[in-house]
This record gives structure tokens, sequence and C-alpha cells, in this order.
């Protein structure tokens, strides 16, 4: 039975598949867009889950093991809830040299957790970044989306645990 | 040979004059004049994704190698398919393969039965330079009548074409990449639970290893390799 | 918009400017954004409104002024006196100068190195422009190039003039523009594409995000050019998802140029159309490459596929494709504007024009600049740089990322052009230059660049994805102390058959940054393996090993 497009209903009844379904209509349902598409749907939901992708792909028309490909491709796409706060801790080459592994192991000795993990009480998820293009302010993180620059250990100590007590 | 039909090519291959169709690639000009390189992600019928890196050659006037599955054919070509440099490679990327994840054929169901085991063996592969990395990979055996063993596979996608392009039921796909990439059922659910999957068992009769295999069936019989030549001649009469 | 409408608005942009000669620059690009450059501007809209100089001394966002490790930055013009490391608290007395002296304490001067020997091409509106105004592009002759490429030329005239630039691909790998855009336009086909690779993925990297940050209207105007030239009506951009004020600010200036019907139908009144569309990267490095970039942009795995038919015969949708990336099309607005002759005046024999470099690691001035092709590393580090900080020695230079290799202390001499950074042993690439001093281990560099192509594989070929895999446990052996010569053999071999088997170039140049500092460095590798230790005392030799 072939089913009409946009006909397919959400997972859920939650108000922002709207705009994930505005995204796909503003494609004309194309299969080209199921990037566009996951794009959406990840930044209205903070991440990827199994439900989301099967109603992305079967309204795209894209085999399942193809959203699930691209979905996994790509490592911007999440399959897992982000914590409450995410610290992301960039590895590009300049930061790199600059001091970044010491970061990424004030981290590991701050929460127990190595990247791409969020602490068990959901808190904090930590991940890291190929290059996030702030190479002259290097080592960078970023606290929620905002940019540190010239960060030292002792500083990421100090942003962590602020998040882990408050 | 008649050099005023625009669509046959003359070249050399090894030594060997060749002519072939102006839309052949070299690997079929090759085979049929029976000179042989090795594949492994291709197979007549299927589309041809330049993947393995085995049937790369030598061709005269440029320094890249080329992949004669994916060349087309060019009149005054002079094509080398074995040297002792293109040997070499081809015997490092099979260790590679050997040591990327399980493969101890004495235990394997496709022992006797295996491609990456025949090409090992054509290539005097006694002994793998590269430490074996043995990652501990899942099989998945929910499927009713077949299993697959990721230990085994080499990801040369033949399972996630044929059942793309023959089958049109696009089960299989890869996920992950690089070193972590592995081919999925629908959303890397079990097999047995696909609502895709037709069990056509087309995936298992083209996969070159013990990666897909057919349950409870003796050793000898677990790939019917009788069923590849049809698959090139399906698919010649779909074009 | 017809021609005399778009003089119209540079007109009246002069006009604005010259009533109000005072404005004060604020650098609102990513750099000094992450230093607070956004509250420097509202303490200084505020001292602004306070003196009651609203009306004549404009407070404006601009684009990146090169200089981001002394950021925020701030310029009061019409002066052009520059101020480093600007607070919220200097507000006041920047905006009471203004009728008297400059702020001494705060004042960077504009005599340094770094800015007297940079030429600006590419970057000549970044810093002097709010990105976020056409009308301000306009004022700066934008689409000026545009117009007379519609109105007076033949596409075949525009590629002429960028034949004769000698403008070369500024994505790394250097191939002439000219020829492509002709391969492109040869081609026949109904439909063609014109692509923009914004997915700039090489970590130590970030000229094309300044680029589109500053000044996105002049990727825009050489992209509607390029699609002219080739006889394309459409165009994407490929950006990078982690580069959120470029997708803003890109965004805006097509919605502006749309409005302003620079894009969309009857360009400049002529019959031509063309407009552009964004496609957003998702964190996958490979994508850089052509044909797995079109992949990604059709929604799909960014696996790169055999080449040929090459994507200006067979790309996007199947259709001819022409694929530039943003420093190569930003060039392009000048060329058309003051001719290729004048582009192919600067630079060396083979390598025409400016380079923009992204400067950063151990240097004293980190920043974006753009030079001239062939000026020697010396001057780009030890000049315009600034040297190395701290009284340390330099010892290596990286250039081209994880295709690239690193550049000792011998080359430093050596022009900084396509066929020399080659013949080094490195590459161009996209133009990131990572200055290292002696506290960074050679074999620690290595292992990180492998680790980096090791997962950023796509997976699709045996040799770059199993290959990279054993490099990079090789190298981790060799740092840890636990490798014997054999291993530095069987490191060599591998690189040298990942070299030539890959399928697509990243596998193909994954060995390069292994291969150069073996070649220069190999006594560090020695140290490591022989003598179980270190030199830089970086890396943690396992303690089993010295036993």
């Amino acid at each position: 039975m072939p089913i009409a497009l946009g006909k397919l209903s959400p997972p859920s009844d939650d108000k922002r598949w709207k705009i994930v379904g505005a995204t796909m209509r503003r494609h004309g349902f194309s299969r080209n867009a199921l990037i566009e598409t996951l794009h959406t749907v990840q930044q209205s939901f903070g991440f990827l889950d199994r439900p989301s992708l099967q109603y992305v792909a079967q309204s795209l028309r894209v085999p399942l093991s193809k959203a699930f490909g691209v979905a996994t491709f790509y490592h911007y796409f999440s399959l897992k809830p982000p914590g409450q706060h995410t610290c992301v801790v960039c590895l590009g080459t300049a930061c790199y040299i600059k001091g970044a592994p010491q970061l990424l192991g004030e981290v590991e000795q701050s929460l127990g957790i190595a990247p791409g993990e969020t602490t068990p009480d959901g808190r904090v998820s930590v991940l890291t970044a190929r290059c996030v293009g702030s190479c002259s302010l290097a080592p960078v993180a970023l606290f929620d989306g905002e940019v540190a620059a010239r960060l030292s250990a002792k500083d990421m100590q100090g942003r962590l645990h602020k998040w882990v007590s408050a | 040979m008649n050099p005023a039909a625009p669509d046959v090519k003359t070249l050399r291959i090894d030594g060997v004059d060749v002519s072939a169709r102006a839309d052949q690639t070299v690997l079929e000009a090759a085979r049929e004049k029976g000179l042989s390189i090795p594949t492994l992600c291709h197979l007549d019928g299927l589309s041809d994704v330049g993947a393995c890196r085995l049937c790369l050659v030598e061709v005269k006037g440029t320094s890249k190698l080329m992949p004669a599955c994916v060349t087309r054919v060019e009149e005054g070509m002079e094509v080398t398919t074995q040297s002792d440099r293109l040997l070499k490679y081809r015997r490092m990327i099979l260790e590679l393969l050997f040591a990327e994840r399980n493969h101890v054929c004495s235990v394997c169901v496709a022992n006797g039965h295996c491609d990456l085991q025949w090409l090992g063996q054509a290539h005097g592969l006694t002994h793998v330079q590269f430490p074996y990395r043995y990652p501990k990979l899942s099989v998945d055996a929910s499927h009713m009548r077949f299993a697959v063993d990721h230990n085994r596979c080499i990801l040369c996608t033949r399972c996630v074409r044929v059942c793309d392009e023959v089958e049109g039921a696009h089960t299989w796909d890869v996920m992950g990449r690089g070193i972590e990439s592995s081919v999925i059922t629908d959303l890397q659910q079990p097999w047995g639970e696909s609502d895709t999957c037709t069990s056509c068992g087309k995936c298992v009769q083209v996969c070159p290893t013990g990666a897909l295999f057919e349950k409870g069936r003796a050793r000898s019989v677990v790939k019917d390799r009788d069923f590849l030549p049809y698959l090139a001649m399906m698919r010649e009469g779909k074009r | 918009m017809t021609p005399e409408q778009l003089s119209q608005i540079g007109a009246d942009e002069a006009a604005a400017r010259a009533s109000a000669p005072q404005r004060l620059y604020v650098c609102m690009a990513a750099g000094c954004i992450s230093s607070s450059s956004d509250a420097v501007k509202k303490s200084l809209e505020a001292a602004v409104a306070e003196r009651g100089l609203k009306g004549t001394c404009p407070v404006t966002g601009v684009g990146c002024m090169g200089l981001c490790s002394r950021g925020p930055l701030v310029s009061a013009e019409p002066a052009g006196i520059l101020y480093q490391d600007v607070s919220p608290g200097d507000a006041g007395e920047i905006v009471q100068s203004l009728s008297g002296e400059p702020v001494a304490r705060l004042q960077c001067s504009r005599d340094l190195p770094f800015f007297k020997r940079q030429v600006g091409v590419v970057l000549e509106n970044s810093g002097r422009i709010d990105p976020e105004r056409l009308e301000d592009y306009v004022a700066a002759q934008g689409y000026e190039g545009l117009v007379q490429a519609l109105t007076e030329m033949s596409p075949a005239e525009v590629i002429e003039q960028v034949s004769r630039s000698g403008l070369r691909g500024r994505g790394g790998a250097g191939y002439p523009t000219g020829l492509k855009w002709s391969t492109v336009a040869k081609a026949q086909a109904a439909t063609k594409y014109v692509v923009c690779n914004a997915d700039e993925g090489d970590p130590g990297a970030f000229m094309d995000r300044s680029v589109l940050e500053s000044d996105p209207q002049r990727v825009l105007e050489g992209m509607i050019i390029a699609g002219y030239a080739v006889g394309a009506s459409r165009g994407y951009i490929y950006v990078r998802a982690e580069y959120p004020l470029a997708i803003t600010r890109l965004n805006v200036a097509i919605r502006q140029a749309k409005h302003h019907g620079l894009l969309g139908t009857q360009i400049a009144n002529t019959e031509f159309a063309f407009d552009i569309e964004l496609r957003l990267g998702a964190g996958a490095f490979v994508c850089g490459e052509e044909t797995a970039l079109i992949a990604s942009i059709e929604g799909g795995r960014g696996t790169p596929r055999p080449r040929p038919p090459y994507p200006a015969q067979a790309g996007l949708y199947g259709a001819p494709t022409l694929i530039n990336n943003v420093e190569t099309f930003a060039n392009i607005p000048a060329i058309i504007r003051k001719g290729g002759d004048w582009y192919a005046a600067m630079g060396t024999a083979r390598s025409k024009g400016t380079k923009v470099f992204a400067l950063t690691g151990k240097i004293n001035c980190t920043g974006l600049i753009e030079v001239p092709m062939g000026m020697s590393l010396r001057e780009i580090i030890f000049e315009v740089g600034g040297g190395v900080p701290e009284g340390r020695k330099f010892k290596a230079v990286q250039t081209g990322g994880p295709s690239g290799g690193c550049i000792p202390e011998q080359f430093l001499d050596m022009p900084v052009d396509y066929d020399s950074l080659a013949q080094a042993g490195s590459i161009m690439g996209s133009g990131g230059m990572i200055v290292m001093d002696d506290s960074s281990c050679m074999v620690d560099v290595a292992k990180y660049f492998m680790e980096f192509c090791m997962s950023e594989s796509c997976g699709k070929c045996i040799p770059c994805r199993a290959g990279t895999a054993q490099m990079y446990d090789l190298l981790a052996k060799i740092s840890e102390g636990r490798a014997g010569m054999g291993d530095l053999e069987m490191l060599e071999n591998l690189c040298d058959m990942v070299k030539n088997t890959s399928l697509c170039g990243l596998g193909q140049s994954a060995p390069n940054p292994v291969l150069s500092t073996l070649r220069y460095f190999r006594d560090e590798y020695l140290a490591h393996i022989q003598e179980k230790r270190c030199p830089a005392g970086v890396c943690a030799i396992k303690q089993e090993a010295n036993a």
C-alpha cells in the first residue's frame, strides 16, 4: 500500500514534530532531504532515537537501514540523549599541542567519564570536537555551546564543579 | 578485428592483445580473454564500488594504480595486472583483512568455500605480519534460517548491493564508519525481527566469507555457489 | 535589480558614511565573540548613547580583524586606530578619546609586520564591513564584478579571465580553477550545479569560517559568477554544522541577496537566473572529498566513489558539477573586477595571487593572515607571526592538516607555494599553519594525525579502513616505547601501501604526516624505539618497556 506523502503519523503528539514535518515538506519529502531532516530532529529533540529515525525514514521513503547508516556515519548526530549540560573539548591540532589532552585528563578525573559518555546522574555529557575553528584561542572547550578560551586544567575543573554541585 | 567499428577498443593486457567493447571495463576485457585479476567486492551482476582494491592494475602513462573493475577500456591502453609491486600490495591487503577481525579458517563454516581463503592461498599467504585485532563482535542467529557472524565480515557490501539492487528490499546497509563500520539489518535490529527481509537468501549466497550462512546445514553446502551465474544473467535481462 | 539600482545603493551608503565619518568597529567574528566582544559592543553602544553621539558615531559589528590572539578588537574609524584586549569597562574611555588622543594603554600598532606585510584580496573587506548588511558590501565595490560579468562579458570571457589569473583551487590540491570551470562549461547537460565546499575540516584551520563570518556576500558573488560562466542555475553551499555563526550569516546574506534581486531570476536585469541553498554537513572530514560531499548533499553516507567520472562530468544528481572551496570563490569577484592579469601579477610563477593562512600553535600573533604566494616561511612565522613565544626554539610547522606534513627549520627560507611545499613533503592544503616548538614530540604529532585519519576514514576501502588502524597501533606502540625496529619497517611498508592503493585522497594522504616526520625527525622515532625515551618528554613511556 503506498503511503500518501506526509500522512504518516509522528511517534508522539509532541509539538516539535510539526517543525520536523515542516522541514520535510519544504524539501517536498525528497529522499535527498534525509540529512536535513535529521538535523531538524536533533535540533528539536537533542538526539535521534529509533522511533524518530523510523518515522523520518518512512516519511521520506528511505530504507530503514540506510537511515540508520546515515545517522551513525556522521559524528554530529547522537543516538543517545544528552546530559543536562554538555562540555565539548576541542581536539584540533592547535588545541592538541597547547594542552587539550590535559583538559580531557581533567574531565576523566573530575567526572569519571570518557568522551562520548554522560555522567550516571545525567548531569553532564562530555564530547570531543575535531576542530571548532577557534584555533587562535587554543586550547578551547565549549560549555553548553559557549566557547571558553585558553583553558587550563584548573579552569576546566572549576567549570565542571559548578555544574556538578549546582 | 575491425578498426572501423567505433565502439571496439584494442588494448594490451599483460602483453596480450585484447579487443573489447567501449563500455567494458578492464576487468571484463581481461576475464573474457582468460586473464585473471583477483577481486573481492566485485560480483558479476552487481554494481561496482571499487572498494577492495585487489583488482588494482598498472596502466602505462599514469603513476596511479587503477581499479580494473571500474576502469573503462581505452584505445591503445597498456595494462599490467601482475607485477612485484601489485603482488606485494595485494598480499598486504589480504593480510589486513585477515588481521582485521577473526578469520580462523579451521573453525569457520565457510572453510573450503571462502573467497578470502582462496585468495590467500592463491597469493601464497602463509602467515600474517600484522597483529590480529580480534574485536569481539556479535553473532546474530535470530533469523529462522540464516545467521550473521560479524567476526567474519570483510565489509565487501555484496549483501547490501544484492539486497538493494536485485531483491529490492534494502534490508542491509552499513552503519558507523572506518574500522567501526558494520553491516546491519534495518535499524540495527536482530535480523529475525526485520520487517523488510524477504528471507530470499541472496545475501547468504553472495557473501564471500563465512559471515552470512544458512543455519543447520552441513558445512559443504552452506554456500550455493551455483546460484551466482544466474545472478548476472538476471541482471543482464533487467538492463 | 538593475545595475543602476545597485550603484544607487553604493552611493547612498557612501553618503551615509560621509555624514557620519566617525564610527567604531567591533570585531564580531567567532574568535573575538568567544572573548566577549558582544559585551564590548553593548557597552560601546551605551557609552555612545550616553554622550549623545548615537546619530554621528555608529557602533558597527564587523568581521574578523585578523589578530585573534589580542581580541576583543575594536577599531576607531576613520583614523583606523586599533584597540586590543578591550573589555566592556574600557568603552567610556574609547568613546571619550574620539575627540582627542587615542587610548595609549589599549592601542595596538597598525605598523606591526602582522598588518604591514599582508595583502588583502579575499580578506579586503574583512573587519571593515558589517557582514550582515548587503549595503556595506555594495559600498565596498561588491557585486560590481557580477554586474560586469553579466552585462559586458560572455561566459567564455569570464572563464578566460579566471584562467589568466592563474588561480588554483584553494581547498588544497591546487587544481587550476579556470580549467575546472571550462570543463564544466563544456559539458553538455540541461542542468548543472555549482557547489561551494565550506566543510572546512582540517583541524587547526579556520580560513573559510572567517571568510563566511566576515564577508559572506563575497562568496555568494563568486558562486553566481561561476554559475553564469559554466551555465548552472542552482548552487549549494555545503557548510559545517559546527559553524553556527557562519550559517546564520550565510542565511542572512542569501535572504538579502534574494531581496535585492541578486539571486533569483533576471539578475542585474539580464536573463540569467541563479539560486543558492545551504546544506549542512554533519561532522565527517571525508566529506571534503568531492564525491563524498556530493553523496552527502544527496542525503547519503559520505563515502567517496572512484573517479572517473569526475564531478565536472557527472556530479550532483548525475549532472555536471563545479565544486570549489570558499576561498576560491571569494577570489573571483576581485579577479573579474580588476582582471586576471592584475591577480597573476602577484605570487610566483606557478602559484599566483594571495593565500589566506590560519596561523596558530606556538606563535606570538595567532590569527588569520593573507599574504602573497611565495613569501617565505620565515617571513610568515617570524615577521608576520612575531615568532615563537617564551623564548623557545622553533621546531616545525605543520601545513595541510592530516593530509600534509611537518616542515623543519632547514626549509624556513623556502617560498610558500604549491610546488615548494610538495617538494618538502607537505602540501599547501587549505591554509592551516600550526607552529610547533621544542616541547612537541614528532612521534606524538604523527600519532595524533593518524588517530584523526583512522576515525575519519569512511571505512569503504580496505587500505584506509584497516591500514590506518594498524598504523595507529604501531605509532602508539612506538610512542609508548614498546616497539622494535621491525615495527618501524612495517610502518613504512604500510605508509607506502596505503598511499598507493587507497580509494580517495583521505587514505592516499593519510601517511603524509608519518612520512614527513620520519624524513626529518627519524632520530626521534629511534629514540623512542632504541632508547625507550621521548626526547620532548611528551610521550608516556611504559614502565615495563624500560625494565
